[in-house]
């Protein structure tokens, strides 16, 4: 039934990949279909890799979390409850209509600097596993494989086949700010993450930077501290604001970007040090 | 690529090409067009369907992923004659007004409620974020919701309801199950495509136009220019200034330079691609009162003034007042986003004219202006209605209607023109930005006195209906408020951004934020609370306004303030980090045409007595875009005749006289007026004669003759008013500068009321499109360019921005309108986003003398708009009356060019 193009094996999509490079790779279609629909982009082929099984696993393994390239919004919405913040973010895409297709290899291919799961992902410390023809892997610290906005590191042959990551004990939160209440592209979001075992905090900021970037002058700032004293939750959100390089936009402010970092930073660390009692 | 997939059901093997989507599939491949398109980029929801069980933007999803799966589709839901139960509810709650997005918002209900039954509302809410819907205001379709779930107490209508009945639409049945035919679903056997390739600039010269590649490429049947137009080479609602084509110069980007028809879409836009077009730039005017400067380029020969209208009423100057209070605002070009985009199919008919299906809001002033440009003899073009998806002014302007008509001229074939979104925003006018000085003097116990206002209003590149918006505007700048001294003066400019013209409020809503906020900056500085402040002053039968014309209808403004301002607030406190303001605002705006104009309605009524029970036929060529015409014709039919067959019938040009525009809350009146008429004069027959033989009657209703302005402004200008009361209820994040609209409540004018639930429908949804205007809605220009020519970046609101909006009306019948009616189509959308600016500065403290209202200035991060001072007013020719439409008439520009 499927073609050439349609392969049900990763092993079979990389061989394409190398063999077929102008067919461009689709999981879930929702970024890339706009741009088409648009006739921003004329692809000659397509690369479904809807079929492809493992794409669409996730499970743990020796201390790690491996999530699926495949894996959809409304999957980790409804399967990894566990990952409250990634849950958060998850939320946050779009609709439920997009959510259903929208994949998390998907999110990290088109790497925009607002990708709502990116902030999650940077915060995880989560590494990006991509494959190229005869099984040949690459593991990416997501600070790496983004390069830039829209840009990857990813080579012609290669596809994304998941992201791992090593959970760590702690309060984890994610928020996102938009001019409306749904079916909105971030003006800015944060994404905190508490590792207790460390005491430490991740902080990764999402449209407010060419990439999604993490915030590690805060990050030190609030290590050992009071998180319940205003002083403290003040300074870490300025720390993180300085650590912002926006931009003035359609969507927002280069200051009203910083500003929101500011205050979503703030209030992430809040919520740790409530969530701490 | 061949696929197999299965839809409905059905398998079918498939060749489709690469980077087709699954909406073209279903629509193109399929013909099952209860899928709707209307963005392409999975941002409201129209295309939804079942994609292996998954709900999906099919417009997502490329066509070759459906291969070797199972899709189901609205046209799955009902069986045979039986609606699906959501089907139903959507009827029944009068959840389907345009119903271009309902075949999408009854999937994603049937979705929620096959996965959880019994949902709350804040669950329902979420699940239908992803469906826009642009007239209902979304509560009938949460109403819908609940009565699918099985709750009680939901309001429903009735099967066959009279004047004052909640009946069911006439076409719901039609909306629910998808197979509503609008504009973008027509097809005929072996049509062709066209395409527009508009102008990338916003002001240029045209060096060289070459069409030779394009004429070359596959499938391409006709490329036109400037030079192939057969007739006159401008159109326009009131002047006929824009060009059909561009062909020496182009006024504004997206300007229509070149047509392409050819055997598919893709083939026409492909072909359009390839015209070379040599352009040379030019600068654009793209500032207000930049176009108002003696050195500013001329966008037309004849000058950057459109239209000034100058009233003078009492002795401003002379005014003894205690205080005053001054203020500047600033309102954004909008959008009306309706979901159906713009279509036009003509045929060449056999005696050398048009059969032309269109999307508009008038198809007889569509005829005056493509018979010009066709040089045809208008009764060899014959225009009939399309389904549309929405309009609310959009579709007053021709988008597609010559060019298609040229297309189809030319190839001897039937041609379709359609509109990506993007297309849309280039390809219909806009609401103009304004900018208005105010200044409000009163006495010391509260009442005005003096009302001094200046406005500049953006219309853009032509004319289209920027004369009589501005002139409602200048007549509307008080307020709906008794002031005896006032000094109003308003001007229209040319400029090289995109056209503006008709938008529901028609030069009301941007005059009411500037009143609206004036009359709180006057009860902050008297001290007296807002809702008092208006009591006061709020005009009644018998009012005199500075047109110096007599308000002679009824007028309860004051009766809606205090019905409003009664409605209980919310119970739910605000949440411990959000803090809550109250805003309160008042609106009134004009029904039907102005200026001497006589914008007459004809119907054609038939009674039949049988076979079997009576039926009655309502021929007219009025039209119903979405918010329920046809129903309200039909009740009135009932109710005249007695009989519950009632047939409405939307009649082409060729059959019928005009019968207006569906535009101006005019309809209800003048439609309902001439089949009131109509029926009237069956029934004497009937009952002189027995009720045995068919009878037919046209009839036209005309409304009260007006007049035009004279020098000072004065005249009996407008048919008559309604009035509007809202209140708004935000609650602000005051560190992250965003706001919600936790309750609207909307006490209108409505003389009486035909269909309580259309009626309750038209508020919901106009407050919300007044709430967009508020919070979020603003095409962004840059250097005259749309720099957010899509739903992804020009934002309308969702279900999650939308409260539930209470709706009241105050039923005082208006002399001479048919059973008291008064039109309610674009009073809530007036008033709307004053009442929610107030409640924001409640809650703030902060001037905010702008919208929409960005976090930026709820914060203090961006400084209130400023300005160097009142605009000059224009060095023009006396106040001409508005002309007769086609530029019968002299306006000012053309006085301006005989000068």
């Amino acid at each position: 039934m499927t073609s050439a193009l349609s392969p049900s094996t990763l092993a079979e999509a990389l061989e394409i990949r190398a063999s077929r490079p102008e067919a461009t790779p689709v999981a879930g279609g929702t970024d890339l279909m706009v741009e088409i629909n648009a006739r921003r982009l004329r692809p000659s082929a397509l690369l479904d890799l809807s079929r492809i099984e493992e794409l669409g696993e996730w499970g743990r393994d020796n201390g790690r979390v491996f999530l699926g390239a495949g894996v959809t919004f409304a999957r980790i919405e409804r399967e990894l409850t566990e990952f409250r913040p990634l849950v958060e973010a998850s939320r946050w895409v779009a609709s439920p209509q997009i959510r259903n297709r929208a994949t998390i290899g998907g999110n990290l291919a088109t790497a925009s600097p607002a990708g709502d799961s990116i902030p999650v992902l940077a915060a995880y410390e989560a590494d990006v596993i991509v494959a190229s023809a005869g099984g040949a892997r690459r593991r990416l610290p997501i600070g790496q494989f983004l390069v830039g906005p829209k840009r990857t590191s990813l080579v012609p042959d290669e596809l994304i086949v998941g992201v791992e990551w090593t959970p760590v004990d702690g309060h984890g939160s994610f928020a996102k700010v938009g001019r409306r209440s749904a079916m909105v592209i971030a003006i800015a979001s944060a994404c905190l993450q508490v590792d207790e075992e460390r005491e430490t905090v991740r902080l990764a900021l999402g449209s407010v930077a060419p990439t999604v970037v993490r915030a590690p002058l805060a990050e030190r700032f609030a290590e050992r501290l009071d998180w319940s004293d205003p002083a403290t939750l003040a300074e870490f959100g300025r720390l993180a604001a300085s650590e912002a390089r926006p931009i003035d936009d359609l969507r927002g402010s280069a200051a009203y970007r910083r500003h929101v970092v500011e205050v979503l930073a703030r209030r992430a660390l809040e919520r740790a040090g409530e969530a701490r009692c | 690529m061949l696929i197999h997939t299965v839809v409905n059901g059905v398998e079918h093997e498939l060749d489709v090409p690469t980077g087709a989507s699954l909406l073209s599939l279903l629509r193109d491949g399929l013909g099952l067009t209860g899928t709707k398109n209307a963005c392409e980029e999975g941002e409201c929801g129209s295309c939804s369907a079942w994609l292996d069980g998954e709900l999906v933007c099919t417009c997502l999803v490329p066509a070759l992923q459906a291969d070797g799966r199972e899709v189901r589709t609205i046209e799955a839901l009902a069986q045979g004659d039986r609606l699906h139960a959501v089907q139903e509810a959507f009827l029944a709650a009068g959840a389907a007004q345009c119903g271009f997005c309902t075949p999408g918002l009854v999937t994603a209900v049937v979705d929620l409620l096959e996965r959880s039954p019994d949902p709350h509302d804040d669950e329902i809410r979420l699940a239908l974020e992803g469906n826009l819907c642009r007239c209902t205001g979304y509560r009938k379709v949460l109403d819908a919701v609940h009565l699918a779930a099985g709750r009680d107490g939901i309001p429903t209508a009735v099967a066959l309801g009279r004047v004052g009945e909640s009946a069911l639409r006439v076409d719901g049945r039609a909306k629910v199950t998808g197979s509503f035919e609008y504009g973008g679903d027509l097809h005929v056997a072996g049509m062709l495509h066209g395409a527009t390739l508009r102008s990338p600039h916003a002001s240029a010269r045209i060096l060289s136009i070459d069409t030779t590649l394009a004429e070359a490429a596959p499938g391409v049947r006709a490329v036109l220019t400037a030079a192939d137009v057969p007739g006159r080479e401008t159109f326009g609602l009131e002047y006929s200034d824009q060009p059909v084509l561009a062909s020496d110069v182009v006024r504004y980007e997206g300007e229509p330079v070149a047509l392409v028809a050819a055997d598919t879409l893709e083939d026409a836009r492909r072909a359009a691609e390839l015209i070379d077009v040599e352009y040379e730039p030019t600068p654009a005017v793209v500032d207000m009162e930049g176009a108002l400067q003696p050195d500013a380029p001329l966008v037309h020969e004849f000058g950057n003034v459109l239209r000034h209208v100058h009233i003078e009423h009492g002795d401003l100057d002379a005014a003894a007042a205690d205080v005053w209070v001054e203020g500047y605002f600033e309102t954004p070009m909008q959008d009306h986003a309706a979901l159906g985009l713009e279509a036009a199919l003509a045929s060449p008919a056999a005696d050398g004219g048009v059969d032309l299906r269109t999307m508009t809001q008038w198809s007889h002033v569509d005829l005056q202006q493509v018979a010009a440009c066709l040089d045809l003899p208008p009764e060899k073009i014959r225009i009939s209605l399309a389904g549309l998806g929405g309009a609310f002014g959009s579709r007053e302007d021709l988008h597609g209607q010559i060019h298609a008509s040229m297309l189809a001229l030319r190839t001897g074939r039937p041609v379709k023109t359609t509109c990506s979104r993007e297309d849309s925003f280039h390809a219909h006018v806009h609401r103009h930005p304004s900018r208005t000085w105010i200044r409000f003097g009163a006495t010391r116990d509260g009442y005005l006195v003096a009302a001094d206002v200046r406005l500049v209003l953006d219309g853009g590149a032509y004319a289209s209906a920027s004369p009589a918006v501005l002139a409602n505007a200048t007549t509307f700048a008080a307020g709906p408020y008794d002031v005896p001294n006032a000094r109003l003066e308003g001007t229209v400019v040319y400029t090289n951004n995109p056209p503006c013209g008709a938008m529901r409020g028609f030069g009301a809503p941007q005059v009411c934020f500037a009143y609206e906020s004036a009359m709180d900056l006057l009860a902050g500085k008297l001290g007296v609370d807002p809702v008092e402040l208006r009591l006061r002053n709020a005009v009644g039968t018998g009012s005199i306004l500075p047109t110096g014309q007599v308000l002679t209808g009824s007028a309860p403004l004051r009766e809606l303030i205090e019905r409003c301002s009664a409605i209980p607030l919310p119970d739910e406190e605000p949440a411990a980090h959000l803090t809550r303001g109250v805003g309160f605002a008042v609106g009134f705006k004009n029904i039907a045409y102005s200026e001497g104009f006589d914008d007459s309605a004809q119907a054609t009524v038939t009674f039949r007595p049988g076979p079997g029970e009576p039926e009655v036929e309502v021929r007219t060529a009025a039209v119903d875009y979405g918010q329920g015409l046809y129903t309200v014709l039909a009740q009135i039919a009932r109710t005249e005749l007695g009989v519950e067959r009632v047939v409405v019938v939307p009649a082409h040009t060729g059959e019928i006289e005009s019968a207006g525009s569906t535009s101006a809350s005019r309809q209800t009146t003048m439609a309902g007026g001439s089949v009131l008429m109509a029926c009237r004069e069956i029934r004497t027959e009937l009952e002189a004669n027995g009720w045995s033989e068919p009878v037919t009657r046209t009839a036209t209703h005309h409304h009260r003759p007006t007049t035009g302005f004279d020098e000072d402004g004065q005249g009996d200008i407008h048919v008559s008013f309604a009035f509007v009361a809202e209140r708004a209820v935000v609650d602000v994040d005051e560190e992250l500068g965003i706001a919600r609209v936790v309750q609207l409540a909307a006490v209108q004018d409505a003389g009486r009321v035909i269909n309580p639930q259309g009626a309750e429908g038209q508020v919901e949804g106009g407050a919300a499109i007044g709430l967009g205007l508020a919070l979020m809605e603003e095409m962004r220009l840059d250097d005259g360019r749309i720099a957010n020519p899509s739903f992804t970046d020009y934002l309308i609101p969702t279900v999650l921005d939308v409260p539930v909006v209470i709706s009241e009306f105050v039923e005082e019948p208006e002399p001479d309108a048919p059973y008291g009616v008064k039109g309610i189509g674009e009073l809530a959308t007036v008033a709307a986003t004053p009442a929610i600016v107030a409640a924001l500065r409640a809650a703030t403290g902060r001037e905010l003398n702008r919208v929409p209202v960005a976090p930026d200035d709820l914060l203090g991060l961006r400084p209130p708009a400023v300005t160097a001072g009142r605009a000059p007013i224009p060095d023009v020719p006396g106040q001409e009356a508005i002309p007769e439409y086609l530029g019968l008439g002299l306006g000012q520009q053309e006085l301006m060019k005989a000068r």
